[in-house]
């Protein structure tokens, strides 16, 4: 594994079998009886101004690696490497520094701006804190994001409630990029929004990608919008990646039966298609009783053998093309 | 569209809601028809109407607040806005049935799945508690449910969204209704569960012949699932089609924005067609056409910014409402 913290060149962000576990307590002395397995061995690199999409189902812990990347949850296991500095590791100072470096933006834009703070004070909360502007000076940037948002710089003395959940959105967004971070986590950001509004946020994201050179890990369940967002994209199934190739290459020829399921389970906009889907059965096991053997081998098709016994790992398809799987079936 | 053949037909349907802010007109003039044995899709996005309609089928809308100001809504030759409280309770649930979008909310938590099932099953059908008991057993069953007598005594949070929205279905299916109302069945749903759900619709719609009105924001869901179409846009229907007609053509800008905007899986290019814009608050509507401010052609012409177009039809079965809509001006 220390072979790869050398060869992090041109990759702004690493993660290597990244694994974060929570304890199940149980009785009166709340012993640890278990773990949940959220996060259980989860690699990937994004290279800058890459985008790297993450998709799952709810509960694929597709949140947590988010969470245990920025440090929120304490990972268990495993290596985090960030501009070269290792991140699971960092003392209190270097963590603030890569705070500023990564910045999120949540999926709920209901919950995730305070009430009772002025959309200004929103924006330069991230400045104040980190010392990097203040006075006349944050009133000014704050002014200038909203405008880089799509919002307008008289906004700035207003209150969340007064925003629409797409304009509260942008208000998340500038917030996330007043330090001028380096990575930006997005968490679902246009799930809760309405399907106008979505393609204007993500048209958003796109051109502030492209303007301040960001880098993105996307995280979301809807692949259509991953397809039309991501260059790369890892398909995430009970806190593992089952299946991560380039978004073209994915679509185009999805190997892993979890992905195939994944994609025909989207409700095409296309009559003409009605009717096409596969069936497909069963329910994502509980946490607390993973199965044995792959973790998907209760709802898949094709499961027999060594599918029961052992569980695969994500391993490069011969063809070379960047294109990893985790299936005894798939090589 | 000829009387026969038709189940339920909401005929100028008006709601608003009073509150010290003002009027919020939530619903105007609606109109549409449900077939018998057939999928009608009511569509839109947040805040545009859709689940008050709904309600207001149903008799459900909270008064005061709310008061449906006028309209007719014939099921079944009878008049539902002039039925009595009683009369109506003997309707609903019994021939008319909802499901909703949150079953984790819309269940007690309080009693067990197999009691909720029974109540209505013995208010209706004027069963005893045993045979009642019996029934939703069955039920389950019929739904899908593993082990149905087990699960019967299970409390709502002991199953998972999908299970619990599996019960939903059975409790609104258990005394045969003709008419299914779906208030976004499968939003809270990952995308796998939600197919699963709609199988299910589909499968108990083949077997007992009762109609759906579902209620979505989902284009997808629409172009598979529904036979016919109507699309809201602030409080108004603006397109009414049969649902191969309406993708192959869209005729109302709004109608060709969404689909336009939309992320489709083995869509591949830069940016996203966008509808500029937010949707409108109900209490401060733009004049004139609601959509003229988003509109491409609308915002540039007097008479949409000052005239509100009606539903007209333009052909048979196809009704829309813009001034520069094929046929509408002849119509």
């Amino acid at each position: 594994m220390n072979q790869d913290f050398a060869s992090t060149n041109g990759y702004l962000l690493k993660v290597e079998d990244l694994k974060t576990y929570f304890p199940i307590k149980k009785g009166l002395l709340r012993r640890t009886v278990g773990f949940i397995r959220a996060v259980d061995g989860v690699s990937f690199g994004i290279k800058t101004g890459q985008t790297l999409g993450l998709v799952g189902e709810s509960g694929c812990g597709k949140t947590t690696v988010a969470r245990s990347i920025v440090r929120l949850v304490p990972a268990t296991d495993g290596q985090v490497v960030f501009d070269e500095t290792d991140v699971l590791q960092a003392n209190r100072f270097k963590l603030r520094e890569l705070r500023r470096k990564i910045s999120i933006i949540f999926q709920d834009p209901f919950g995730s701006l305070n009430p009772r703070m002025t959309v200004g004070n929103i924006i330069g909360e991230p400045m104040k804190v980190h010392k990097a502007a203040g006075g006349n000076e944050l009133t000014e940037r704050a002014g200038e994001l909203l405008l880089k948002v799509g919002l307008s710089a008289d906004h700035i003395d207003r209150y969340p409630h007064e925003f629409s959940g797409g304009q509260r959105q942008r208000i998340g967004i500038a917030r996330a990029l007043s330090l001028e971070p380096r990575l930006v986590i997005c968490d679902e950001p246009v799930s809760a929004l309405d399907v106008s509004i979505q393609s204007q946020i993500l048209n958003l994201l796109k051109d502030l990608q492209e303007e301040f050179g960001l880098t993105f890990l996307f995280i979301a369940h809807d692949l259509a919008v991953v397809e039309f967002f991501c260059d790369i994209v890892a398909v995430m199934y009970m806190g593992k990646i089952v299946e991560r190739a380039s978004s073209e290459e994915l679509y185009r020829n999805s190997l892993h039966p979890y992905t195939r399921a994944l994609m025909s389970a989207i409700p095409q906009v296309e009559p003409s298609l009605r009717g096409q889907r596969g069936a497909f059965g069963g329910e994502v096991p509980s946490a607390l009783k993973p199965p044995g053997g792959c973790a998907f081998s209760p709802r898949c098709p094709l499961a027999e053998g060594d599918c029961l016994k052992r569980g695969p790992t994500l391993r490069e398809k011969s063809d070379g093309k960047g294109h990893f799987v985790a299936c005894w079936k798939c090589h | 569209m000829s009387e026969d053949g038709v189940l339920l037909s909401v005929k100028g349907v008006s709601v608003s809601f009073f509150s010290e802010e003002g009027v919020a007109k939530a619903v105007q003039e609606v109109s549409f028809s449900v077939k018998r044995g057939g999928t009608f899709a009511l569509v839109g996005e947040s805040g545009c109407g859709k689940s008050v309609t709904a309600l207001s089928i149903m008799r459900l809308v909270p008064e005061p607040p709310g008061k449906i100001m006028s309209g007719d809504i014939i099921f079944e030759k009878t008049k539902l806005l002039a039925l009595s409280e009683k009369q109506m309770r003997g309707i609903r649930g019994h021939k008319i049935a909802m499901i909703f979008q949150e079953p984790m909310t819309s269940l007690n938590p309080v009693y067990t799945v197999g009691n909720q099932i029974a109540e209505a099953i013995e208010l209706h059908q004027q069963k005893k508690p045993s045979e009642a008991w019996a029934s939703s057993v069955e039920m389950l069953e019929k739904v899908g449910i593993a082990d149905p007598e087990q699960r019967v005594r299970e409390y709502p949070h002991q199953m998972s969204g999908g299970m619990q929205q599996r019960v939903m279905i059975a409790m609104a299916v258990s005394c045969e209704p003709t008419l299914l109302i779906a208030d976004e069945p499968t939003t809270a749903l990952d995308v796998t569960i939600q197919a699963q759900i709609l199988d299910l619709l589909d499968e108990l719609q083949g077997q007992t012949g009762m109609s759906i009105l579902m209620i979505t924001h989902n284009l997808g869901i629409v172009a598979e699932r529904a036979n016919d179409v109507a699309v809201m846009y602030a409080s108004r229907i603006v397109e009414v089609a049969e649902t191969k007609g309406l993708f192959a053509e869209p005729l109302h800008p709004y109608t060709q924005g969404l689909l336009k905007s939309l992320p489709r899986l083995g869509f591949s290019g830069e940016r996203l067609q966008t509808i500029a814009g937010i949707v409108p608050d109900p209490l401060h509507f733009p004049a004139g056409c609601k959509f003229h401010p988003r509109c491409p052609i609308g915002c540039n012409d007097r008479r949409c910014q000052t005239l509100e177009p009606k539903l007209k039809e333009v052909r048979p079965g196809r009704c829309v409402a813009c001034w520069h809509a094929p046929g509408y001006e002849a119509g």
